[in-house]
């Protein structure tokens, strides 16, 4: 773990909200493991910015790819950050996805930009298998051609019909299940939380292990201020309050004890 | 070549390198930023508060960012005194860092048992008593409220322990002097301020409050210039020695408090966006005492001309 200046190599962009900020930071692209997240400060500490973590999207030699939506204060920070700008950044923090999928067929689950860290998955997996990505609109569709390129198979879903299958991620999902009913599978999922939670309940339907990457809203990043906890239940049925940043963010998709949407 | 200036500051017996520590809840238990920040070399370690059983804490969200800091509502998550000594305290007594353990409780009687408790072990330097969490139904700031119930308290933790007592005061009272000279009088050894100051953030479009806990307590550099008027009134009123925390994103922030009247500091949420903050301060504090050509720390404590 590592705390350091990084400097800003590129910026791309992906569709009309999405961006891509390549960034040099060595030691911690080098540690960066699918699913490991970093925690970013763009503006200066008089105003006291928090600090936005970021699932890691690619990591390839010293460079360090974050993929990211416009959608608040951060983020248009993020925007304006040009070629040669430097801000602080903390990582890899977390634990990330298992790379052993055991023979079974890796099913990954993706919602908008919680396709980064799948995308990372399948490029340091063996394995191939089947991709699924949801999102509102064709727009929010990100990444196909990395999993295709990869060779995995890839299925779409949007909730305005503009791409794929007209509905939730879930649809293919369980067309894909109904159709394949002895396969062993295995899911990795990152999304939205009522997404996760649909996931994980189909993984139990089928006694397939899972592995769900959560989003909380973080503060400190290490498991030491509290503010992104989750309740768990262990196998044994004891239950404790996980640290979001620090004992996940990615999960036993059976373990996480989820919680009714309000 | 001249010496060095004397960071050092014995803080009510707790014999402390330099007069930085780390304010109770946001540097968890220590080993949480243990790899980013060498423990050793701060003046103490101050950890989250400790009640007598575990403790869940509020639902989510428990805090929001607001411009000059974030209002939060954690509601004191933590693992009881026992488990607080068998998970944490091993390894923070391998550092040799000073450890003052803030301690809160629903009666009287609990935050004494707590402070028995962590009585009996080794590695414990002080106890912090916090009597100014705005974020917890029963306790906390319930027991803050009143100069009275500040002594009551105080005087019934003092009975069970030896250890250096240093109650957390709350910003939001009419004058602080009578807490503090309450807390003194009763027979505290130092005191801590501030903590929180109780806020509220509403959703708009929602129009629900966005914490579930709908208040918490805003902290970060706005609340910096409130801590500075009550440290310097209540380091006119009482003798024992401040540790002052508010705002600290800076060495200027820490010799502000210093001059003030604080014996000592404490850094923050700062630590959130810059856990090296608390180094930062440390140099800060002695490249200042070299440019003013001071030999000691305390040379600044309650120096301010007025």
């Amino acid at each position: 773990m590592h705390d350091i200046v990084a400097k800003v190599r590129s910026q791309e962009t992906l569709s009309a909200d999405y961006r891509c900020l390549v960034i040099e930071a060595p030691a911690i692209a080098r540690a960066a493991q699918p699913g490991q997240f970093v925690h970013l400060r763009v503006s200066g500490l008089e105003t006291s910015a928090l600090r936005r973590p970021f699932s890691i999207y690619r990591a390839e030699g010293d460079l360090l790819f974050l993929l990211y939506k416009t959608v608040g204060r951060g983020t248009e920070q993020l925007n304006r950050l040009r070629a040669g700008d430097t801000f602080a950044l903390m990582g890899p923090l977390g634990n990330g996805f298992p790379l052993d999928t055991g023979g079974r067929t890796p099913i990954l689950v993706a919602g908008g930009y919680g396709v980064a860290p799948l995308a990372f998955l399948a490029s340091r997996i063996p394995a191939r298998g089947l991709v699924l990505i949801g999102g509102r609109t064709a727009a929010d569709i990100l990444c196909e051609d990395d999993f295709t390129a990869r060779g995995w198979e890839v299925r779409t879903a949007t909730l305005d019909g503009s791409r794929g299958e007209n509905g939730l991620v879930t649809l293919p999902l369980d067309n894909w299940l109904a159709a394949h009913p002895a396969s062993p599978a295995v899911f990795f999922a990152c999304g939205p939380y009522g997404m996760l939670r649909a996931v994980a309940e189909r993984a139990a339907s089928v006694l397939a292990p899972g592995w769900v990457s959560l989003d909380k809203h973080m503060v400190c990043g290490v498991g030491a201020c509290l503010a992104c906890v989750q309740r768990m239940r262990r196998p044994d049925g004891a239950t404790w309050i996980a640290r979001v940043c620090r004992d996940g963010p990615v999960f036993p998709a059976a373990e996480v004890v989820w919680e009714e949407p309000k | 070549m001249s010496a060095r200036p004397d960071l050092a500051i014995d803080l009510a017996g707790i014999r402390m390198k330099n007069p930085v520590t780390v304010a109770s809840g946001t540097f968890g238990y220590g080993k949480e930023y243990a790899h980013l920040v060498d423990l050793r070399a701060l003046g103490a370690v101050t950890v989250k508060g400790i009640r007598l059983q575990p403790w869940e804490g509020n639902a989510l969200p428990r805090h929001v960012e607001v411009p000059g800091g974030m209002v939060n509502a954690i509601g004191l998550q933590g693992p009881g005194v026992v488990g607080f000594i068998r998970d944490y305290l091993p390894f923070l007594r391998e550092t040799g860092v000073p450890v003052i353990v803030n301690i809160w409780g629903t009666s009287q009687d609990e935050y004494a048992e707590v402070a028995a408790r962590l009585s009996d072990v080794e590695g414990v330097a002080g106890l912090e008593v916090n009597i100014s969490c705005p974020n917890v139904k029963e306790g906390g700031a319930s027991f803050g409220a009143d100069p009275r119930t500040v002594a009551a308290l105080v005087a019934a933790v003092r009975q069970r322990t030896r250890l250096p007592l240093i109650p957390k005061l709350a910003p939001n009272v009419p004058s602080i002097k009578p807490f503090a000279q309450a807390a003194a009088d009763a027979g505290a050894d130092a005191l801590s301020l501030i903590n929180t100051i109780p806020a509220m953030v509403i959703d708009i479009e929602t129009r629900r409050p966005v914490l579930a806990n709908q208040v918490g307590g805003l902290s970060g550099p706005a609340i910096h210039p409130v801590a500075v008027k009550l440290v310097w009134d209540a380091a006119q009123a009482v003798r024992i020695p401040i540790i002052a925390m508010g705002g600290i994103s800076g060495p200027e922030q820490a010799i502000e408090f210093l001059i003030a009247g604080a014996a000592a500091v404490a850094v923050g949420t700062a630590t959130f966006s810059d856990p090296g903050t608390v180094l930062r301060v440390i140099a800060g504090i002695e490249a200042y005492l070299v440019r003013h050509r001071m030999t000691s720390v305390r040379e600044l404590t309650g120096s301010v001309r007025i």
